[in-house]
């Protein structure tokens, strides 16, 4: 290695340098300062008579900053205008603008940083770097970087690059504040930035091609970097389009590019690949985008396998269609996918997990289960069937366990699809449950995607139309007697028989139902008629409202002949009329006593139990209502006839009853028009029977029946039931020690872990709110309120259950205006 | 462009409904005023043996026959020659009455053999001549009648080996091609066999129910006919040339059970009377159900068209309901 100190040629540029800068400092002359600048030109290469390489170079690299720096520290307006037309400061400008770049970029970054706030130098700098970009000069500055060959000198370098490329639009933002330039918004300068990178790469790709070795790792912590930022959708939106389209045809562009991705540092990893897997349009995208990735980088795989699949949910099922796609697209990957499969099957049955994951994320997970599931091929399963069955049986437990009805359905479908795959010789399995958009885009995940998509796209449309075609020929000439008809001259004017409501036509029962409700307890139980049995069942509950006093004598008796009334023929609407029966013996007679001991009796099934519940939240209901005397309830078709008042005439009713009011003075019937007459509260005088036995035992687990232990279903019930109760006597005499129990019962309960336990008791907590009068809150239960107000507070933050959070907000929300009402604000 | 469908329109309501026959109506007929006395008049049949003649212009009754010594009238229908009327009663035996200027008196009278439902149906051959066809002795035969003279001009009984039970419903009639009459009729065993009368033998015999034939009619234009039965479907047959009857199709109903079946005399509505009390209405060449009247209270016996397209429905509940539905355009 020379000295350079030695070396004539070297020697000559540090003088004519030092002499320039002299000059620039000294002198006022605009026409000495050009020519000196002009001959500096001349190390940049360019120009008519360009210096020596070796000149060249030893400029760039020795002197080439300081220069700069001496440039920057000339910029003044009276400076800029020694010669006229802006010549001076072109040739200023063109220094930055062609000189090497990545020192020009950072005197540039550290001009603008050192400038006075709002100034001239800074805004000219800030201009001058927004030409630099425009002039793409960014890709110069990355490509100078791949050149390189990494010494330890540079790395130093590179960092301060690397902080300044990323950085930019905070650096300029802190610096410009109001002043900044479009171009240095994050939301255009990182499109920019990903166009440059993908110059840069293109320079790699070219100079591989030519034999020359190239390094991507700048490029790749460039984009770990952004990407780290959170500018994965600005960057990637504009890289991965182009490189899809590039790795497409090329195995050297796949290679690069797997190379970018490879070299980016472990803590961008997930930045980027998380970004990566959402841009990108399938799993062919991914899988030219990030080759066999996963096997070489610990990081990528567990990013992947982990991080994306258990421990983040918010992504949509496309994005894991590819995710998981990719990890079947090869034989090397594979395992992996089995892999994943394990694990998700192994989460999506943990019963904990069922209890406390967030709904988004139950239905991730089983969406990647079906997912991984349309993947995998029979003899893969097989290996490690035993494994794969234990996991989903016991999940199907759990989710069948679960008292939300959405849980169990995501059970019923992953049981289905994932048995018939994984034990496809077995009996296939099947559940009831109710279609909806989430089922079908769940079963609709569990067929296997096509691999091309657009001969199959086109496919189905075509074929059932020419299909059809011959077939309404086929029928048309089919029915020959058609046509001899046809010619009859009737058939116009029969179109226009327009048919009747037909909607009366139903079944008559002929067999005669009891008159009294005595014969009904007798029909109910003895009865071997069926017909009978069900006339019986659906005239009861009009018999028992027309005769309340006959009711009252054998009410008890009904009320337990009903409860135990069981399904024997296939009757339409047998619960709905058995219900209704009940509510109306309890309105009538209120059993209440009867029923809240029976919920704590043994020998009942589940589904009584909830009966019970049910029956006396509605009967409640029924109690409370306002004016329940005026409108009796009326249910079937009304009785044949002819009806005056049938629904097309109702507009000139109106009209006739108005035009009659009005001409007519009526003396006596001075409310005839007003609403229902004011009428006490029927619950009040029972409520405490409804409510008070069904507290009270709540933790006295029966041999057949444990509220606290398996049975939390009927606990929920039983809490919303509650909730009902206490809301339903709002305005009684007992709200107040009601109220009382209830906050003591859900402070006992707060920690249950069922979503729907949780649910009821925060609605719970908002009818107690709503139905004890304030004063009362505030002078009998004051503890009670702060022990809520304390856990609703942290409900509201931390539930897992999205409902549970919402229900605590409103319970707050309640306080709150309870509050307020209490303390009315001072008159101003 | 198709406009979106509106909601059907409400069922609706009889015309007008004639109370006072004080037991369940069995028989209806409706007498073309037009070319008599100028009042459209319906007759009905009671279950107690009574006759009423209705005026449908005061919907009173106008008059009372007694004649069937308190025993069911199954059936009415007047003579094409002048105010003649036949009546069929439980009691045996079949009456003509003379209604003209105001007399009510029974002129004629033929014995049954067969004590079962089984209603009586003519054809006019001529001026002051006509057949009639009555179920006859043994259980399955029918027998025919020239009338007025009672001559019985044979008697139709089916092959031995057929078994097809009794007679439940006869209509005579003839094709317009030939003056030869012909006779269908509604088997127990839920067959309707077409007689050739003057050859005395079936022509052609299918199996339209599983139940007895309750009632039929035919519209010899179309060569097409329906049937009721105690089940819960009509059966719409068709005669071919070579009249040979074959099965058309059948139309389900929602409960079991037909008493009745008619044609609209213009051939486009058909009425069918339930045991559910209702009416139903289809539209005959395409059998698209029009309408379900539920007006009734009991089961519905016999139904009547007027020539003029009015439809009068007798029922168990004593009652007759008159309607006018679709009225010709």
């Amino acid at each position: 290695m020379k000295s350079r100190g030695m070396d004539p040629v070297l020697s000559t540029v540090r003088l004519t340098v030092r002499e320039a800068v002299h000059t620039l400092s000294s002198s006022e002359d605009g026409g000495c300062i050009f020519s000196t600048l002009g001959s500096l030109k001349r190390y940049l290469g360019e120009t008519e008579n360009p210096a020596l390489p070796e000149e060249q170079e030893e400029f760039a690299r020795i002197h080439f900053s300081t220069f700069l720096r001496c440039l920057v520290g000339k910029l003044s307006p009276d400076w800029l205008e020694l010669l006229p037309d802006g010549q001076l400061e072109e040739l200023w400008a063109s220094f930055f603008l062609e000189g090497p770049a990545d020192q020009a970029f950072l005197v540039l970054m550290e001009a603008i940083e050192g400038a006075a706030s709002p100034s001239f130098r800074l805004m000219k700098m800030a201009r001058l770097l927004a030409r630099f970009l425009s002039a793409g000069r960014m890709a110069a500055v990355m490509e100078g970087q791949c050149r390189q060959q990494t010494e330890p000198a540079f790395s130093l370098l590179q960092e301060t690059l690397l902080s300044k490329v990323v950085g930019l639009p905070d650096h300029l933002g802190n610096r410009l504040q109001r002043e900044n330039l479009a171009g240095f918004f994050p939301q255009n300068y990182f499109p920019l930035l990903g166009e440059e990178l993908l110059q840069a790469l293109q320079v790699v790709v070219e100079s591989l091609r030519g034999g020359l070795d190239c390094s991507v790792s700048f490029l790749s912590q460039v984009l770990g970097k952004a990407c780290v930022h959170g500018r994965q959708k600005e960057l990637l939106g504009v890289l991965v389009p182009r490189l899809t389209a590039l790795t497409q045809g090329s195995c050297l562009w796949q290679r690069v590019c797997w190379r970018l991705v490879e070299r980016v540092p472990d803590r961008a990893m997930e930045a980027v690949l998380t970004g990566l897997v959402e841009a990108a349009s399938g799993p062919e995208v991914l899988s030219w985008l990030l080759g066999n990735l996963v096997m070489k980088s610990k990081k990528a795989q567990f990013v992947m396998t982990q991080k994306l699949l258990f421990l983040q949910y918010r992504y949509t099922t496309p994005v894991l269609r590819s995710l998981l796609g990719y990890l079947a697209m090869d034989s090397q990957r594979r395992p992996l996918l089995i892999q994943a499969l394990k694990e998700l099957l192994e989460t999506w049955g943990s019963s904990s997990a069922i209890r406390r994951a967030p709904l988004a994320q139950q239905h991730y997970i089983s969406k990647a289960i079906l997912v991984c599931l349309a993947h995998l091929g029979e003899a893969e399963l097989q290996d490690c069937r035993d494994e794969l069955l234990a996991s989903l049986m016991a999940g199907v437990q759990s989710h069948l366990d679960s008292s939300l009805p959405s849980v169990r359905r995501l059970g019923m479908i992953v049981a289905e699809v994932a048995s018939a795959q994984i034990h496809p010789e077995g009996p296939p399995l099947r559940f009831q449950y109710e279609e909806d958009e989430l089922t079908r885009e769940l079963l609709a995940l569990a067929t296997p995607q096509p691999a091309a998509d657009s001969p199959s796209e086109a496919g189905p449309p075509v074929a059932p139309l020419t299909a059809e075609t011959p077939n309404e020929e086929m029928v048309s000439s089919g029915g020959p007697q058609a046509q001899p008809e046809g010619s009859d001259s009737e058939l116009d004017s029969d179109d226009e028989f327009v048919p009747y409501d037909m909607s009366g036509d139903t079944e008559l029962r002929s067999s005669k139902a009891p008159v009294y409700v005595r014969d009904c307890v007798e029909a109910l139980t003895t009865s071997e008629n069926w017909e009978r049995w069900e006339a019986t069942l659906r005239a009861l509950e009009g018999l028992i409202f027309r005769s309340p006093a006959a009711t009252q004598e054998v009410s008890v008796e009904l009320a337990k002949v009903l409860l135990h009334l069981e399904e024997k023929t296939g009757v339409a609407g047998f619960e709905g009329l058995r219900q209704r029966a009940l509510v109306a013996v309890t309105v009538t007679d209120p059993v209440a006593e009867y029923l809240t001991t029976q919920f704590y009796a043994l020998n009942y099934s589940l589904r009584q139990r909830m009966d019970i519940l049910d029956v006396l939240t509605l009967a409640a209901q029924e109690l409370s209502r306002p004016g329940r005397r005026q409108k009796p309830p009326q249910r079937g078709p009304p009785g044949p006839g002819p009806q005056p008042g049938s629904p097309a005439t109702p507009a000139w009713r109106a009209v006739v009853e108005e035009r009659i009011r009005s001409k007519t003075r009526r003396v006596s019937k001075g409310s005839a028009g007003q609403g229902p007459a004011a009428d006490p509260n029927k619950f009040n005088s029972v409520a405490g029977y409804f409510f008070f036995p069904l507290i009270q035992l709540f933790d006295r687990p029966l041999v057949t029946f444990d509220l606290l232990g398996d049975d939390q279903l009927v606990l929920g019930r039983l809490v919303h039931t509650l909730g009902a109760l206490m809301y339903l006597s709002v305005n009684t005499m007992v709200a107040v020690p009601m109220g009382k129990a209830l906050l003591e019962f859900v402070w006992a309960l707060r920690f249950h872990g069922d979503i729907y336990v949780r649910q009821g008791l925060l609605s719970a907590v908002s009818s107690v709110l709503l139905s004890v009068p304030a004063e009362r809150l505030l002078a009998d239960l004051p503890d009670e309120l702060l022990e809520a107000q304390s856990w609703l507070a942290d409900v509201a933050q931390k539930d897992p259950d999205e409902d549970c959070r919402t229900l605590a907000i409103k319970a707050l929300l309640l306080l709150e205006k309870l509050r307020d009402k209490l303390l009315p604000p001072p008159p101003p | 462009m198709v406009a979106p469908p509106s909601p059907p329109p409400p069922p609706p309501d009889p015309q007008f409904v004639l109370r006072g026959s004080r037991s369940a109506v069995h028989a209806l007929h409706f007498c073309g005023g037009a070319q008599g006395q100028g009042h459209p008049l319906l007759l009905s049949g009671s279950l107690h043996g009574l006759v009423h003649i209705w005026s449908l212009q005061t919907r009173r009754v106008l008059a009372t026959l007694d004649g069937h010594a308190g025993k069911c009238v199954t059936w009415l229908q007047t003579l094409p020659p002048g105010p003649q009327l036949l009546s069929q009663g439980r009691d045996l035996r079949v009456h003509v009455w003379d209604l003209a200027e105001g007399r009510n008196a029974i002129v004629d009278s033929v014995c049954l053999e067969s004590v079962g439902f089984c209603r009586g149906s003519v054809l006019a051959c001529g001026p002051q001549r006509w057949m009639l066809a009555m179920p006859g002795k043994g259980g399955d035969e029918v027998q025919i009648l020239e009338m007025p003279s009672k001559t019985s001009v044979c008697s139709l009984k089916p092959e031995a080996e057929a078994r097809p039970g009794m007679p439940m419903c006869l209509q005579l009639w003839q094709a317009d091609s030939s003056p030869l009459p012909l006779l269908l009729a509604g088997y127990e065993d839920g067959s309707v066999a077409l007689w050739d009368v003057s050859a005395r033998k079936v022509c052609s015999r299918v199996a339209c129910h599983e139940e007895p034939v309750m009632g039929l009619d035919f519209d010899s234009q179309k060569a097409r006919g329906v049937s009721g039965s105690a089940e819960k479907a009509l059966a719409v047959w068709s005669l071919d040339e070579q009249r040979a009857l074959q099965v058309h199709g059948t139309h389900q109903l929602t409960n079991p059970g037909v008493a009745d079946v008619r044609i609209r005399p213009d051939r486009r509505l058909l009425a069918t009377a339930g045991w559910d009390h209702r009416i139903r209405v289809f539209h005959w060449r395409t059998m698209k159900p029009l309408a379900v009247l539920a007006f009734h209270s009991a089961a519905v016996h016999c139904l009547a068209f007027a020539t003029d397209g009015l439809l009068a429905a007798g029922s168990g509940d004593q009652r007759i309901s008159v309607w006018s539905l679709y009225p010709r355009m």
